[in-house]
């Protein structure tokens, strides 16, 4: 039975993380009895241990609400609960794109964050109707009115109907639900029009196979018809049609404005192409919705095995994974220090250690990580183009016209105090001002940035000169050409693969010379000094040296100790096996590890 | 044809106390020995070996522990007499090493007239600071009184010292081994310290010196010792003239030994191959083996010829003489002569050796000789 198009309203949470969007979710699900409260566990719809941990939303999650008004009628509230972090814009934006309102939930306490805004941008951008909440009152610390004035001050909202909540305590959030009915608009449509249904998301479920996210915009949705998508011109019939109530429930057809979920058999979500139409194979509509830009990945980084055993494990693995999850790519690679392993393509530093964890987590794998790097255009002499994902296969460079990197406009909002180390970190990073404003005791900078300076250990230095109190955000910004190379690092003049990385001349010696000093401390001495060098093409840029080993000798060989050092021997030659040879030298490769893991120590929490 | 050299190994597995630093077998009994089973026990083993071994030629024995002082020296005497009955044996060193307390060098003499040539003195350290660090259980006094009745009782001795001792400086390690040079002796063990895995500087987590400081140390050991007319012949031994101890050279350079005693190792050379022989190592369960059995032969593990050969590659290269030119040979062309061109072998008609560069890099050296 489908419920009139007035008496549906749909909308989707924009907040910080921590700001308690999660909790006003669970506390909307609890008092519109979507679960009894034996049912409620905390941030219901996080199912992802990694979300529920880490108080992050990674896919779109949606539930439907059935909400008694104080008018007398019943109203259907579909939720979209989005993704907080920028490494999932792309998500956020399809979440937007089908809803016609956004609650924004700011914390009373601490404020407007830089995620916060270009989310409420975003949504501004769909043409969302924004309701302004401020939670967390039942807080001694919250200033509901500083707070308003700088909502009103940053993002130019109107806060003068803003509700004042605890989504904690309970406080106020009858006004927010009373709010989606009186102030949002409700969706349009036309059942009797050829169907039209926006695919909004899809993911592997183990049980029902890929499951559909779709929002309905004109016509209806049964279970046995025949769909078409209409970009990928594929056709399916649809085994069953549900909600979220949160749990997936059977419903018989999806009508005009309504979200649910559809199911028909498709194997892995990457046959679905996100922001295609679902149309009816029989009555096609002419013209399809307005879809998205496919997400592309920016950062990259290769994954190997610490166990070399576990190769094959660890590609079931990313397959796995990707089943339900096409934004993130891999190829098979071979490194020299290695071993085999994959490059792999995400969507950004969170999505990447999102990735990584779940390998290590769910699929009980030890990986190896090298330093994250981005996406280059070549330009070469011979005018053909090509994008470069790992620095081992840049390009002789005599045959190099021009390299372009990626560049992102950064939002950075950070209590006046901290502003002069965060403009200087953003200057020492190659960064070009735009704009710089302040809202109360706090100030704006929006920045341009080279992507790959972010990805260095960008967030790490901006939360330690802010204490923490930085938030920081971007969007992508077109690739620019710059004056970039390639710096190797020569372990006994042979060059490592993995340690090679790409940066802007003028920050190679000082990125070189870092590696080089972290390598000298951790390769063990050996019989030859062993000269480790960071060198752009020929040219040497940064130069340590490890001396050679002076004693090793035991003191003593009698009886016993013959038997013992010949076990000393035995266990050397094991451990070979774990070494690469670099020359006359052998290095474990425990110390690239090392190397490795510790320019990896910056996790890049937002 | 001449009989297959042999020599004879004796573990005594008491002491009074123990050092700190030991990782040998040796235990400090909780009730008083007794004398006469041991010495019943050693004598059936050594008949064990010695039916085993008839006809070959004995050219030492070397009484170890432990500390093998606080034998009775009339234990002592029964074996070497023994040996001599069963082997061939006209040209013998009988190496005894002992403890230079006062109670034990009151037994010097009578040791010699037991037929011991050779007296191994475990001195340690010649001041009573680090004596007690060392958890000895003599005084530096006690231990020049030793050093004189030894030279008075025996045709050879010899005395240890262990230095890199934590906190000493190479100051005070070379005029400690000018001092120990002032008692001319014939052949001196100088041992740098290590922490083994069991002892109680282990334990308690005494460090052993760091790199720089132990090659310091060690360099400063082998020009002081050359200077004073006692170059080293091993990593850490060093005689005058003749003086090296045949019986531990004689192993180093793949010699067949038979051991006896708890926990003893012996190598022993058939027309099939050599073997490894280990004695049961708890003292009690040996010497209950060898009254029900004979011999306290725990373990006997024939050795293929590439480990023998490993084996002797690795003992012989420890020697400054090295190893000789066959053996040599078999090792890989490429990775000697990378060793010599780095200035760690050094190679000749006589054979391969270590240069004083690669002496103190010698593990390091070997894994490369014996990676496969």
């Amino acid at each position: 039975m489908s419920t009139d198009l007035s008496h549906i309203r749909n909308f989707s949470i924009i907040a910080h993380i921590d700001h308690g969007k999660s909790t006003l979710a669970d506390r909307l699900i609890q008092m519109t009895g979507g679960l009894q409260s034996r049912e409620m566990k905390e941030q219901v719809l996080d199912s992802m241990d990694i979300e529920r941990e880490r108080g992050i939303t990674i896919k779109a999650q949606t539930v439907r609400l059935s909400y008694k008004a104080r008018n007398g009628e019943t109203y259907q509230l579909n939720l979209m609960d989005t993704p907080g972090h920028v490494d999932f814009a792309y998500e956020v934006s399809r979440s937007l794109a089908a809803c016609e309102g956004s609650l924004l939930v700011v914390d009373a306490t601490q404020g407007v964050e830089a995620q916060t805004l270009a989310n409420v941008y975003l949504a501004l951008g769909n043409n969302h109707e924004i309701i302004t909440v401020l939670n967390k009152i039942d807080l001694p610390a919250s200033e509901p009115d500083r707070i308003k004035a700088q909502i009103e001050e940053v993002i130019g909202l109107d806060t003068s109907d803003a509700l004042a909540i605890s989504a904690k305590t309970g406080v106020g959030v009858d006004n927010v639900l009373e709010a989606l009915v009186e102030r949002l608009p409700a969706p349009t449509g036309d059942i009797d029009a050829p169907l039209k249904a926006l695919l909004v998301d899809s993911w592997y479920d183990p049980y029902l196979g890929v499951m559909i996210l779709v929002r309905v915009h004109d016509g209806i949705l049964k279970k046995g018809m025949k769909v078409r998508m209409m970009a990928s011109g594929t056709t399916h019939q649809i085994e069953q049609v549900g909600v979220f109530t949160p749990k997936a429930t059977k419903v018989d057809s999806l009508s005009p404005g309504e979200i649910g979920y559809i199911t028909a058999s498709i194997k892995t979500v990457a046959d679905t192409d996100v922001g295609d139409t679902i149309t009816d194979d029989r009555k096609p509509a002419l013209v399809a919705l307005a879809g998205f830009k496919p997400s592309v990945p920016v950062v990259f980084c290769s994954l190997f095995p610490s166990d070399a055993n576990d190769f094959n494990d660890l590609r079931d693995s990313l397959a796995k994974l990707r089943l339900n999850d096409a934004s993130f790519e891999f190829e098979q690679e071979s490194s020299m220090a290695l071993g085999l392993g994959f490059r792999c393509g995400f969507l950004g530093l969170l999505h990447l250690e999102i990735i990584q964890e779940r390998l290590e987590r769910e699929f009980d794998l030890d990986l190896i990580t090298t330093a994250p790097s981005v996406a280059y255009k070549i330009q070469l002499n011979d005018g053909t183009e090509m994008e470069l994902h790992n620095p081992a296969d840049m390009p002789d460079p005599v045959r190099i016209a021009e390299i372009s990197e990626p560049w992102i406009k950064a939002t950075i909002m950070v209590p006046d105090e901290y502003l002069g180390s965060v403009l200087q970190l953003c200057t020492e990073r190659r960064g070009e001002q735009i704009e710089l404003t302040y809202a109360g005791t706090r100030a704006m900078a929006i920045y341009r940035l080279p992507l790959n300076e972010v990805v260095f250990d960008f967030y790490d230095r901006l939360k330690s000169i802010s204490r923490g109190y930085a938030s920081f955000d971007y969007e992508m910004d077109g690739f620019t050409p710059g004056d970039l190379a390639k710096v190797s690092i020569l372990v006994n003049a042979e060059p490592v693969d993995a340690l090679g990385f790409v940066c802007h001349r003028a920050q190679s010696e000082i990125r070189g010379r870092g590696v080089c000093e972290r390598l000298k401390d951790l390769i063990p001495r050996q019989l030859f000094k062993i000269p480790i060098q960071a060198a752009i093409g020929g040219k040497v840029v940064a130069r340590e040296t490890i001396s050679g080993m002076r004693k090793d000798v035991t003191a003593k060989c009698y009886g016993g100790d013959i038997t013992r050092k010949k076990k000393l021997l035995e266990k050397q030659k094991k451990g070979k096996k774990r070494m690469r040879q670099f020359g006359k030298v052998e290095i474990p490769q425990s110390a690239f590890i090392a190397a490795l893991k510790m320019g990896d120590d910056k996790k890049s929490k937002s | 044809m001449t009989p297959a050299a042999l020599s004879l190994y004796v573990h005594w597995p008491f002491c009074k106390a123990k050092c700190p630093y030991c990782d040998f077998n040796s235990h400090v009994p909780t009730d008083a020995v007794d004398d006469a089973r041991w010495r019943a026990a050693l004598g059936a083993e050594l008949a064990h070996f010695a039916a085993e071994t008839e006809g070959r030629k004995l050219v030492s024995i070397f009484f170890g522990g432990g500390t093998p002082s606080l034998m009775h020296p009339e234990t002592v005497g029964a074996l070497i007499a023994d040996a001599k009955r069963y082997w061939q044996a006209d040209d013998l060193e009988v190496t005894l090493e002992a403890n230079p307390t006062s109670a034990e060098a009151g037994k010097f003499h009578a040791f010699a007239a037991a037929g011991v040539n050779r007296l191994s003195l475990g001195i340690q350290a010649l001041d009573d600071k680090p004596l007690k660090f060392l958890g000895r259980e003599h005084s530096a006094k006690e231990a020049e009184a030793a050093i004189t009745i030894a030279k008075g009782a025996f045709p050879a001795f010899s005395f240890d010292l262990i230095y890199a001792r934590p906190g000493q400086t190479e100051e005070s390690w070379v005029s400690e081994m000018e001092r120990a040079f002032q008692f001319s002796p014939p052949h001196l063990s100088l041992y740098q310290l290590s922490i083994e895995p069991g002892t109680d500087f282990y334990r308690n987590d005494i460090p052993a010196a760091a790199e720089d400081p132990a090659a310091d140390l060690f360099q400063a050991t082998q020009e002081r010792a050359a200077a004073a007319g006692l170059a080293a012949y091993e990593i850490s031994n060093h005689a005058r003239g003749g003086a090296q101890c045949r019986h531990n050279v004689a192993i180093w350079q793949g010699g067949d030994y038979a051991g006896i005693g708890p926990g003893a190792h012996g190598r022993l050379t058939s027309g099939v191959g050599t073997d490894a022989l280990f004695q049961v190592y708890d003292p009690g369960r040996w010497l209950a083996d060898v009254e029900k059995t004979g011999h306290g032969t725990a373990k006997r593990r024939p050795l293929d010829s590439a480990e023998r050969r490993q084996e002797k590659i690795m003992t012989g290269l420890r020697l400054s003489a090295g190893i000789d030119a066959d053996l040599a040979r078999t090792l890989p062309r490429d990775v000697v002569h990378e060793m010599i061109g780095g200035g760690f072998l050094e190679l000749d008609g006589r054979g391969l050796r270590a240069t004083p560069r690669g002496r103190p890099l010698l593990n390091a050296v070997l894994a490369k000789l014996l990676a496969d």
